[in-house]
This record gives structure tokens, C-alpha cells and sequence, in this order.
């Protein structure tokens, strides 16, 4: 494949063409902030956390979704990218009920991170605190939809690391959430393998092991890297 | 012509509430109420969350007694499971408990009510609190501070944190004590020992002058409610529950606080956010009951430790049958540290102390479960109903300062009744102000838990007419 020429944040790079900005921004050490990314499943754009400033284009454009062109000029850490990402998190926050501090993801979410280290003091826009029952039914896990950020993780893990498409999103805007089959609940799911593969991709504490009680839910992703480097490059590498 | 006395708001204790004195219309005192107007809803916002997170959400009731709440939710837990917990897992529970004892114990003595009795109870109120007691003798008020301290060191060695620790979970712990951290509380209780020994010394020589505060704050029949063990030994985080009257004779023995709502009823009152529980078979509100440190002491037989039994002997006869001061909570409160010290002492030689066995593993296997454990201020009820899933339906949380508002009450009513002959229609008296708010802090109360607030709590007083009119009020803070 040609390798393309671009420049990220006035240093010239390059990269083969077809790959991501994200990709190429990595590759080369420099960090954007994601949190619907998952390595090993595709991209769907949906968190806006990535977002980077592409010259000649007014817009804001996803890293993760993007690819790179020849001569293209990135920033990805401006003064108006700094703005919006925070904006994005507060959002996040404002949507729904994140209480850290009772939280089973805290101290081990990415959401929380995010937040601090964008200095994320405190949430300007009004929560919305939204009334969202608890899903325990299932014998191993639990969903909480009061903490999910609707990243689809979950649903990109179910149907194309597993195969098992358990996972869907339903409903539009403020009122999408992620359901089971056909919006049963989890316990009652016919397709869902337990695999816990949904509950290792979930960036927050709204996935979590049945039985975590504050801070005690560490999503573990290095499995999910496992089996994908397994399938797809035959590397069984722990 | 009949009136009320409103103190509003009441300062040094943890919360906000405001007190009324309703006088009748020869201008005697007929009646107090100590109200709390903070309202905070716990018991209704916990519904729908799983029972795994409740010890993380309720201790954040509070911020001092935050391990008592933890405690009483993660065996709530307990019950819901329908598990024993492994031995070490129940002994390191009692560790922390001692710990939380002695800190808001240390708090009660030394920051918040030795200033009035120790500095006088007409020094001013800007120099009546703990810089005024530094700057009068400096080493107690340090002494009193590093002993809160070791409370706490207790609290953060075993769990992590001293604040809002998330150690205690439905079935145990979650870690064991390690040789570093038995050796670190270890070497701290020699100057514990010294500094409980010095305060009892000092409140015992102290009280030949508070013969009169002894007989009107709050010295009165009722009953008494503790956890006891099966001979009648103090117990803080098992055990069953007793009653006693004033005379000191058993009514009712070895009650299963899993059962508390066959004998225990609560009482709502408009004029405040506190419930007000009161001991079934003797309706409301002849079956008043006091808890916290005078009751555990007065239902109690033997503390179970050498040092605090001798105490508990020299207490026991400070009454007839049951010691019923309330002005004595501060010297039961000692004693109690001082048993707390010798038993935090007895649990660091326990090697079991150590084991891995910590954590017992269950679903859902009952229902309802409720979770007693005595709080510094008196026995804590956590009670919760879940879905098979283990998702809360219902909750209900029976705190220790409830337990004592009808004593509260009453207490601030024979202080009132006592001073008022010093009131004329301009102002409420001064003396009697500080004595009001002092009769309340005996019973440490923790306004924050009880109407499960944040913030200092300011003194407001008003005097109340039949009619309803405020004919006169203070207020400070």
C-alpha cells in the first residue's frame, strides 16, 4: 500500500494509507483521548472524545474514523479541542447518574479518568438523573444502564469477538440503551454464552461481575486482546 | 400567658436542629421538642440499587460514624445470603468497630463536650469549644486529638482509608490485618491507656462539682436498649438485645435484633425529620428507651476486659438499679474507650487476625435481612427487603441519636424547667441556653445519621405561646 505524508500537531509523519488518524497518532506516541475505541473491533464514532482539527475542513472530525490523506494537517490537542472534549465528558456525566464514589468501577473506570485528567472539576449542564432499573437477573453479571455511556463496546464485543449479537442498542437519542435479545432481560437471554466478554469491553461500572461491591470491578481487557490476536494474527501470546 | 422557647440552631454536635420549650400559661415549661430539619431520604433513594452497594452508600450518611453504618449494611448483607462469615472476617469487623469507637468517642469527649464542663459553663462561647481548651491546657486537648487519631489510624490500617472506607462487603472483608499494621496499632496504645486513665481521672474529680448538672441533665426513668452477649457481657457487633429499666432489672433478654420490628415501634412527629422509636409492649411514649454508652453500661453485666470492668463496678454504683444521668454518657463514654483499648489490644495477639479466609460467597437466599451492630451512640439497625436479583424494595434505617429523641426531649425540658426562673420576657437566659445545648450533646447526637446533613450545627432557640406565637428567641452559630 502508498504511504501517506501528513503532519500531527507540526510533526511530519507518515503512514500507510487506509489507516486511521488515530492509528497513525498512536503509532507515533501521541495520545488523543478515546473511550467508545476498543482494539479488535471496529470503529463506530460514537463518543466524540476523539474528536481533531483537520485544516481546510470547519468541522471536527473523529480520530477513530477518519483516515489519513496525503498532506493532511492534524491538531489534536487545541485550545478549542480541550474545550469540547470537556464539554463531551460533562455531557456524559449530565446524561446520567455516575456516582463515583459508590460506584463498582471506581478507582477503574475509564469515564472517571478521563474526567480527571481533563481537569473536569465539576458538571455545568444539569443532570438529568434519569430513572434506569438495575438489570440482575442474569446468574453472573449485572447492567446497570444508570452508568453506561452508550459507547456500544458491548454490542461490537457480542457480535463480532463472540458472535453471539445478545447485545443491541434501542431506542434514539437521550432514550437509546443497550438491550438483550429483544429486550428481554439478561437472565432470560436464549443467546447470551456468559462469556463475559461485554462486561471485560465496558468502559464504566454499568457491566460489572454480580457481587462487586465499591471500587472492586477491574475490567479486564488483556483477554479480549488475546483472543483477537489469536484469530486474527494465530499468536497466542498471555 | 403560655409560650415557646425555640434554641435554633444548636451548635457542637453533628447536624442541624433547633430546639422549642412550649410554656403553659403560668410560664412553666410544659413541654420540648428537639426537632431536626434536615431531611436527606436515603431510605428512598437506595431502592432499585443492588445490596452489594449499600455499605459504599450508606456509610456516606456520615462522616463520622461511617464505619458503623458499613458495618450494620455489610451484615444486613450477611442475612440476605443467609451466610456465617468466617470467624476472622467477624473479628476483623469488631477491629474497625473498636477503632470507630474510639475516634468518635475521642471526638465527643474532647472536641465537642469537655470544653463546657472543663472551661465552665459561663465562660464565653467564643473561648467554650476545643481552641479554648488548648489554650487552657494544652496537653489534654493534644492528648484528647492523638487518641481520635488512633481511632482512626485503626480504621485506615485495617481498611484503607479512615473516611468512607469500601472494606466491609455482604459476607466479610475484603483484606486481612498484616504484621506491619498489627505492629503500628500496637505501638500506640500505651499513650492511649495514659490518655483515657488521665481523662477519667480528671471528669470523676470533676463531677463533685456537677452534682447539680448530675441530678437535671436528663435524670429520669426509662428504659435502657444494648447488645449483650448470652452472660450478659457488652457487646458492640453481636450478641442479642436487652432491655433494662431504671431499677437495673432485665425486661426482656437476649432479643434477636433480626426480629427488632416484633418489640420495636417508630413514632413520627410533624415538627421533626427524627423518627422516634419506642419499645413496643409499653406503647408510645411510656416505652422510651435511651441507647449509646449509659445504656450499653447499664444493660451490661461485665465489660469482658479487666481494666474497664473495674470501671464499670465504680459507674454502677453512681445509680439505684440503673445509673439514669444522662450526664453520665460522658463517663460511660470513657469506659467505653478504655474497654475498647483493652479489647483492640486482645484482638492484635489473635493470629487469626491474619487468615485468608475472609469472604463468604452466596446469592440471594432470603429476602428481608437486617444488619444490628451498636454505633458509638447506640445500636444501629439496617433493614432491607430485595428482589430475588438482589436489587433493594425496601429500606429501613433505625439510627441511635431516633432512638434517643424522646429522651432528648425530655432532658431538654427538666433543664429548661430548672432554669427558667431566671427568665423574664426579653431574652432567653444565657445560662440555660448553654446548659440546653449541653444536655443535648450528651447523647453525642448525630443529626447527619439520624435523618439520614452536612455542615456545622448552629443552636436556635425559641420560646413558643399555646397560640403558636414565638415570644422570644436565640440563636448562635
Amino acid at each position: 500500500m502508498a504511504a501517506k505524508t501528513l503532519t500531527i500537531d507540526g510533526t511530519q509523519v507518515s503512514a500507510e494509507e487506509g489507516a486511521t488518524v488515530l492509528q497513525v497518532a498512536r503509532d507515533h506516541g501521541i495520545e488523543i483521548p478515546t473511550l467508545c475505541h476498543l482494539e479488535g473491533v471496529y470503529d463506530v464514532g460514537a463518543c466524540r472524545l476523539c474528536l481533531v482539527e483537520v485544516a481546510g475542513i470547519a468541522k471536527l472530525l473523529p480520530a477513530c474514523t477518519t483516515k489519513i490523506s496525503e498532506g493532511m494537517e492534524l491538531k489534536t490537542n487545541s485550545e478549542r479541542l480541550q474545550k469540547y472534549r470537556r464539554m463531551t465528558l460533562e455531557l456524559l456525566f449530565a446524561e446520567r447518574s455516575h456516582v463515583c464514589a459508590v460506584c463498582v468501577s471506581n478507582g477503574h473506570c475509564e469515564l472517571q479518568t478521563l474526567a480527571y485528567s481533563h481537569g473536569m472539576e465539576h458538571v455545568r449542564y444539569d443532570y438529568c438523573f434519569p430513572k434506569w432499573k438495575v438489570d440482575v437477573t442474569h446468574r453472573l453479571f449485572g447492567m446497570d444502564h444508570n452508568r453506561c455511556i452508550l459507547c456500544a463496546r458491548c454490542v461490537r464485543v457480542c457480535w463480532h469477538i463472540e458472535g453471539a449479537g445478545t447485545k443491541n442498542v434501542s431506542g434514539r437519542g437521550a432514550s437509546a440503551n443497550i438491550i438483550n435479545d429483544l429486550n428481554q432481560p439478561w437472565g432470560q437471554s436464549d443467546s447470551c454464552t456468559e462469556c463475559g466478554k461485554c462486561v471485560m469491553s465496558c468502559p464504566t461500572g454499568a457491566l460489572f461481575h454480580k457481587g462487586s461491591t465499591v471500587a472492586e470491578m477491574v475490567h479486564d481487557r488483556d483477554k479480549l486482546e488475546f483472543i483477537v490476536n489469536a484469530r486474527e494474527k494465530k499468536q497466542w501470546i498471555v | 400567658m403560655s409560650k415557646r422557647i425555640v434554641i435554633d440552631p444548636v451548635t457542637r454536635i453533628e447536624g442541624h436542629a433547633k430546639i422549642s420549650i412550649f410554656l403553659d400559661d403560668d410560664g412553666n415549661v410544659s413541654d420540648a421538642e428537639f426537632h431536626v430539619v434536615e431531611f436527606r431520604g436515603f431510605e428512598k433513594f437506595c431502592e432499585g440499587r443492588p445490596y452489594t452497594e449499600m455499605p459504599g452508600i450508606t456509610q456516606r450518611i456520615c462522616g463520622i460514624c461511617p464505619v458503623s453504618h458499613t458495618l450494620a449494611s455489610a451484615k444486613a448483607g450477611d442475612a440476605l445470603m443467609a451466610v456465617n462469615i468466617p470467624p476472622a472476617a467477624d473479628k476483623l469487623r469488631r477491629l474497625l468497630n473498636l477503632g470507630q469507637f474510639i475516634q468518635s468517642h475521642a471526638l465527643s469527649f474532647f472536641h465537642l463536650s469537655a470544653p463546657d464542663f472543663l472551661l465552665g459553663w459561663e465562660t464565653p462561647q467564643s473561648r467554650r469549644n476545643v481552641f479554648g481548651l488548648i489554650a487552657s491546657n494544652a496537653d489534654l486537648a493534644r492528648a484528647g486529638i492523638r487518641l481520635r487519631q488512633f481511632g482512626q489510624e485503626i480504621i485506615e490500617t485495617l481498611s484503607g482509608r479512615k473516611i468512607h472506607p469500601a472494606w466491609a462487603v455482604p459476607g466479610g472483608v475484603r483484606t486481612a490485618l498484616s504484621e506491619e499494621g498489627r505492629k503500628k496499632i500496637r505501638g500506640w496504645l500505651v499513650e492511649a491507656y495514659l490518655t483515657t486513665q488521665t481523662a477519667l481521672d480528671l471528669f470523676k474529680k470533676t463531677l463533685q462539682n456537677h452534682q447539680r448538672e448530675m441530678q437535671i441533665f436528663g435524670n429520669f426513668p426509662s428504659l435502657f436498649m444494648g447488645l449483650v452477649g448470652p452472660d450478659g457481657t457488652w457487646e458492640h457487633h453481636g450478641g442479642k438485645l436487652r432491655f433494662t429499666d431504671s431499677t437495673g432489672s432485665i425486661i426482656a433478654d437476649q432479643l434477636n435484633p433480626q426480629k427488632y420490628f416484633e418489640f420495636i415501634s417508630e413514632s413520627v412527629q410533624g415538627a421533626s425529620y427524627l423518627k422516634s422509636p419506642y419499645y413496643q409492649p409499653l406503647g408510645f411514649p411510656a416505652g422510651m428507651y435511651r441507647v449509646g454508652p449509659l445504656a450499653r453500661l447499664n444493660v451490661s453485666e461485665q465489660m469482658g476486659v479487666p481494666k474497664a470492668d473495674a470501671e464499670l463496678k465504680h459507674f454502677k454504683r453512681m445509680g439505684h438499679g440503673a445509673v439514669t444521668s444522662s450526664f453520665l454518657y460522658h463517663y460511660a463514654r470513657l469506659i467505653e474507650i478504655l474497654a475498647c483499648l483493652e479489647w483492640v489490644e486482645r484482638y492484635l495477639e489473635d493470629p487469626g487476625l491474619s487468615s485468608r479466609d475472609l469472604r463468604a460467597d452466596a446469592g440471594i437466599n432470603q429476602l428481608r435481612g437486617v444488619g444490628a451492630s451498636e454505633a458509638p451512640r447506640g445500636t444501629l439497625f439496617h433493614d432491607y427487603t430485595v428482589d430475588r436479583g438482589g436489587l433493594l424494595q425496601k429500606v429501613n434505617l433505625i439510627v441511635a441519636t431516633g432512638q434517643n429523641n424522646l429522651a432528648m426531649n425530655r432532658t431538654v425540658a427538666q433543664i429548661a424547667r430548672h432554669y427558667l426562673g431566671a427568665w423574664n420576657d426579653d431574652e432567653i437566659p444565657e445560662p440555660m441556653l448553654n446548659r440546653i445545648e449541653h444536655g443535648i450533646r450528651c447523647y453525642d447526637p448525630c443529626l447527619s445519621c439520624s435523618t439520614h446533613a452536612v455542615g456545622q450545627m448552629p443552636l436556635h432557640v425559641r420560646l413558643i405561646a399555646p397560640d403558636g406565637k414565638v415570644m422570644a428567641e436565640a440563636a448562635r452559630g
